[in-house]
């Protein structure tokens, strides 16, 4: 009973929120729409018994992805009510799409019903007695390490890219190339400054200009001819 | 001897026209000159050999097709008829070539005329040399082709490429006819060999096609063949229109090559005819009919080569209707004669085009018979041939003709006699006609023109002479051989001639009128033309405006190229309008354009679709998952 | 093992789902908020996977959910690193100015 209402409440909070995140006009409204759905999902997922993805998904979702996009929106300076021009004008489409899926959708999950042979079919069947977490992690790290070591070169890859994309290699930043300082020649000297003498007396140091080339010498002999 | 009679001229061309360019003007039309002239030799060696030694052969050079049971061997079949053939157009040939090395000495492309010239008598000597149809085929197209490249000779001149179409589109029909007619022969006979063909004959005299007999249909097809080749009435409307060649290739087309090809198909298939009544009947009606058709014509042109074109038309017509008369052996010689004075005719024709700087019109001619006394001499003697006045050339050969006509007794014949002595008075007619104009009179050409009038160079000169010589002697030295007395062994069987056919022995004992009659009419019409033209100037003019339709329907040529203006050619423009318009244009060009265009569009529209947007691509996924999932639905109770 | 119906998990994991694409289709410029709306189309295919496991008496669920987690980590962090650099070179995250990608 308790269950159930839980279930319905959340369910709702979910949906609601999930309007709004589609809805609401301002972007970070929409982020933190984003988050409470990801937190109704996952007691959702509580209430099916899955403690472990509704872990994952708060701490992953809420924690990393969600706030990943509030940082965009808000790192980026956009003129969001020229962003949502359109938003009338599609609205039919989309609705009128969105209320098809929906109704196929409903028709598709009406008239579905389980194979007779289904639950013997099962991969990996829930062991009894052991809680969530330790089951999955019990399959996860041997049956299916290879998906599991894909799944982390996949967000290796990813990572790479995001870096690689966002990193500015701007052609006027300052860098510091130490080797080139280091082979550096004659530019760098000492020299005893006389304390309190300012720039006027001593004058800018500025690098050595090299000197032009020597014109080549020619051999006199007296004007004698040989 | 006779494989060079047939192709040295071929050799001639092929030098002439690819290596031309190379050796030169002068040293082209020197080596096809000596090229027709060593197979003149050879033709005439030939001659004396086969015809008159009576050995017959056949040469054969090697298979031209062996399909199935179709088998064409390239052979050279010199019997009488073709010899005959080979020696007077290797001879006449010879003599145009060496006309025209003075004729078109002015001329810009002069190996390349050559080359022509000796390719259209190669041509010529290759049908009548064939051994069998297909080889006759083959000759036949060829001299198509080269009298198409000779007619537009001049081709930046529009009316001569006109003309040349024109002569090539009115041989096509004929040609179509004469396919029909080879693929007859090849049906009846199951071969095309001349030799199989005749042995046969009498074994398909019964059989039929289309419930009509074979032979008769055949000798139809076949007829109407020579009817393109020979410009017989109906089929002639290219014969004036060829005067757009150059003079020498009139002389060629209308002597020695090309309208003969009709009448030699004609006699060469004697075997055939004899037993096709019917069609020799039409043979001999068409004959006479352009026979006069043309001599009407005749009378009131005033371009000289048209003139004497109209008369070879005419001529043609007898040697037709002797051919259908059953006369085989009188069409040849009027056509051996004919060769001759026609040639000598159209040549001095050319001399006098020469001499009045390419004037051809005969109303701005007059005066110049004492400025050009031997064009004047030599047209003279080439009339006098043409109308039949005692012993010249043609007087034998066109009385012979009048006589089988007169001799044959059938409605036909005595038409086709009737017919033949008034187109000899017409003919006499406008000879003269033709003369007075262009040799009396007060000059009517410009000053320039009369000052420069001269007498043509010794290239021309000679085959004048040497062609006046063959019109006054052809006629009574050749006369015993052709249908006196020796011909069944002149002929030696070239000639068949069934046992009914007894035409040449009747012709011989005719009335005495008979022979007689030609010669006078043909007097008759020298005086007329004398008195219209020579002593009452006004006459002609008066007679025109007297008679304004008749004179008008003559001047017109009966109205035939109009009428098949209206008839033929209208109408094939349109469809071929039509059909390059939609059936090209727009279909076949279409199919290829639009499946272009398509793909052009699809990709804009695929472009489109590509607009870039993240966003866009996000829906369209999106719209496809739903699209999915409503298959899903709509499949899942299946 | 499973306190409510799955048909209850099921529809609020589609209303969730639905919400997502809804939010996508609404906010079309703005890709922050269209990152947020694929979060939340992860987060309701994680509450099905829950769910299903939960029901079947299944860890299996649970590890897809893990995994999923984990990718939907990543693609957050990529995502928002490319908004950032995007909105470093153009001043602007409306996402409708994005064509470049156009052919």
């Amino acid at each position: 009973m308790i269950a159930a209402i839980a279930f319905y409440l959340f369910a709702a909070v979910l949906i609601a929120s999930a309007v709004m995140v589609v809805t609401s006009r301002n972007p970070v409204h929409s982020v933190l729409f984003l988050i409470l759905a990801f937190f109704n999902a996952a007691a959702l997922f509580l209430l099916a018994g899955a403690e472990f993805l509704a872990m994952i998904l708060v701490i992953v979702y809420v924690g990393a992805v969600a706030v990943l996009f509030l940082f965009v929106v808000m790192m980026l300076d956009v003129d969001f009510s020229a962003v949502r021009e359109g938003f009338q004008k599609y609205a039919p489409v989309g609705g009128a799409v969105g209320a098809i899926l929906f109704l196929e959708l409903v028709l598709v999950f009406g008239s579905w019903t389980f194979a007779e042979e289904a639950g013997a079919l099962r991969v990996n069947p829930m062991p009894i007695g052991v809680d969530n977490t330790r089951a999955i992690g019990r399959i996860l790290y041997t049956d299916h390490v290879w998906l599991f070591q894909l799944a982390g070169l996949i967000l290796l890859v990813a990572m790479i890219g995001a870096i690689v994309l966002t990193l500015r290699g701007r052609a006027t930043s300052k860098r510091q190339d130490i080797s080139k300082q280091v082979n550096r020649l004659g530019s760098v000297n000492l020299r005893q400054v006389r304390s309190g003498a300012g720039l006027a007396e001593i004058g800018i140091e500025r690098p050595p200009v090299d000197p032009p080339p020597a014109p080549k010498q020619v051999e006199h002999h007296g004007g004698g001819h040989h | 001897m006779y494989v060079g009679a047939i192709f040295f001229p071929l050799l001639g061309a092929s030098i002439a026209g690819f290596l031309g360019r190379w050796i030169g003007d002068r040293a082209a039309q020197w080596v096809t000159v000596a090229c027709m002239a060593l197979a003149a030799v050879c033709g005439i060696g030939a001659f004396a050999q086969v015809a008159l030694g009576s050995q017959p052969l056949v040469q054969p050079i090697f298979t031209f097709i062996d399909v199935g049971g179709f088998e064409v061997s390239w052979a050279l079949r010199y019997d009488t008829l073709s010899v005959v053939m080979v020696a007077m157009v290797t001879f006449i040939s010879t003599l145009i070539h060496l006309y025209s090395v003075g004729y078109m000495s002015h001329d810009a492309t002069i190996p390349r005329f050559f080359a022509y010239l000796s390719l259209f008598t190669f041509m010529m000597l290759m049908l009548v040399t064939a051994d069998n149809l297909v080889q006759l085929f083959f000759g036949w197209e060829g001299v198509g082709l080269a009298s198409y490249l000779l007619i537009g000779y001049w081709y930046e001149r529009e009316s001569a490429n006109r003309a040349a179409m024109k002569a090539f589109i009115v041989n096509r029909v004929g040609d179509l006819f004469f396919m029909l007619g080879l693929a007859l022969t090849f049906w009846t006979f199951q071969s095309v060999e001349f030799d199989t063909i005749f042995a046969a004959v009498d074994r398909v005299r019964d059989a039929t096609f289309l419930g009509l007999p074979s032979l008769e249909v055949i000798a139809l097809l076949l007829f109407l063949g020579a009817c393109g080749k020979s410009a017989q009435l109906g089929l002639h409307t290219w014969l004036p229109d060829a005067m757009e060649g150059p003079t020498p290739v009139s002389a060629l087309i209308h002597a020695a090559t090309m309208v003969t090809a009709g009448v030699f198909l004609m006699v060469r298939m004697s075997p055939v005819l004899e037993y096709a009544p019917n069609v020799l009947a039409l043979i001999t009606i068409v004959g006479a009919s352009t026979a006069i058709f043309a001599a009407t014509i005749g009378c009131v042109q005033n371009d000289i080569k048209r003139i004497i074109a109209y008369s070879t038309c005419s001529q043609l017509g007898y040697m037709f209707f002797a051919v259908g008369v059953g006369a085989y052996q009188a069409a040849m010689f009027h056509l051996f004669t004919h060769a001759f004075f026609k040639a000598l005719l159209f040549l001095g024709a050319g001399s006098v085009i020469h001499a009045m700087s390419d004037e051809q019109d005969i109303r701005r001619m007059g005066g110049i018979w004492k400025k050009i006394p031997l064009t004047y001499v030599m047209m003279w003697v080439g009339s006098l041939a043409l109308a039949g006045v005692p012993f010249f050339a043609g007087y034998y050969s066109k009385d012979m003709v009048l006589e089988v006509a007169y001799a044959a007794h059938s409605g036909a014949g005595t038409y086709a006699f009737a017919m033949g002595l008034l187109a000899a008075f017409l003919t006499a007619f406008y000879s003269w006609r033709l003369i007075i104009l262009t040799f009396h009179g007060a000059p009517r050409a410009d000053h320039h023109t009369m000052e420069h009038v001269h007498e043509s160079p010794w290239t021309m000169a000679v085959p004048l002479l040497v062609l006046s010589g063959g019109a006054v002697v052809t006629g009574f030295s050749f006369y015993e051989f052709f249908v006196g007395h020796h011909q069944a062994h002149f002929w030696n069987g070239a000639i068949f001639t069934a046992a009914h056919n007894q035409i040449l022995e009747h012709a011989h004992h005719v009335p005495d009128w008979v022979p007689l009659a030609p010669t006078v009419v043909g007097l008759a019409g020298i005086a007329l033309a004398y008195l219209m033209y020579m002593f009452v100037p006004a006459l002609p003019g008066k007679l025109a405006g007297a008679f304004p339709a008749v004179h008008r329907f003559l001047l017109n040529k009966w109205y035939f190229d109009e009428l098949y203006d209206a008839i033929f050619v209208r109408p094939a423009m349109r469809i071929a309008d039509a059909l390059w318009k939609t059936g090209d244009a727009r279909l076949i060009d279409g199919m290829p354009n639009g499946v272009a265009a398509l793909a052009v569009d699809v990709a804009d529209g695929a472009v489109r679709l590509q607009s870039g947007r993240v966003a866009s691509y996000a829906f369209t996924m999106i719209i496809g998952l739903v699209l999915f999932v409503s298959l899903l639905l709509v499949g899942m109770p299946r | 093992m499973l306190a409510i119906g799955l048909a209850h998990y099921l529809t609020v994991g589609a209303v969730l789902f639905v919400l997502g694409i809804l939010g996508i289709f609404l906010n079309r410029k703005n890709i922050i908020v269209i990152l947020m709306s694929v979060e939340l189309i992860l987060l309701s295919v994680n509450l099905n996977l829950v769910a299903f496991s939960a029901r079947l008496n299944d860890l299996t669920g649970q590890i897809f959910a893990m995994l999923i987690l984990t990718v939907a980590a990543a693609e957050a962090a990529i995502g928002l690193a490319i908004v950032v650099i995007h909105y470093r070179n153009r001043g602007t995250i409306e996402v409708d100015d994005v064509s470049t990608l156009k052919g």
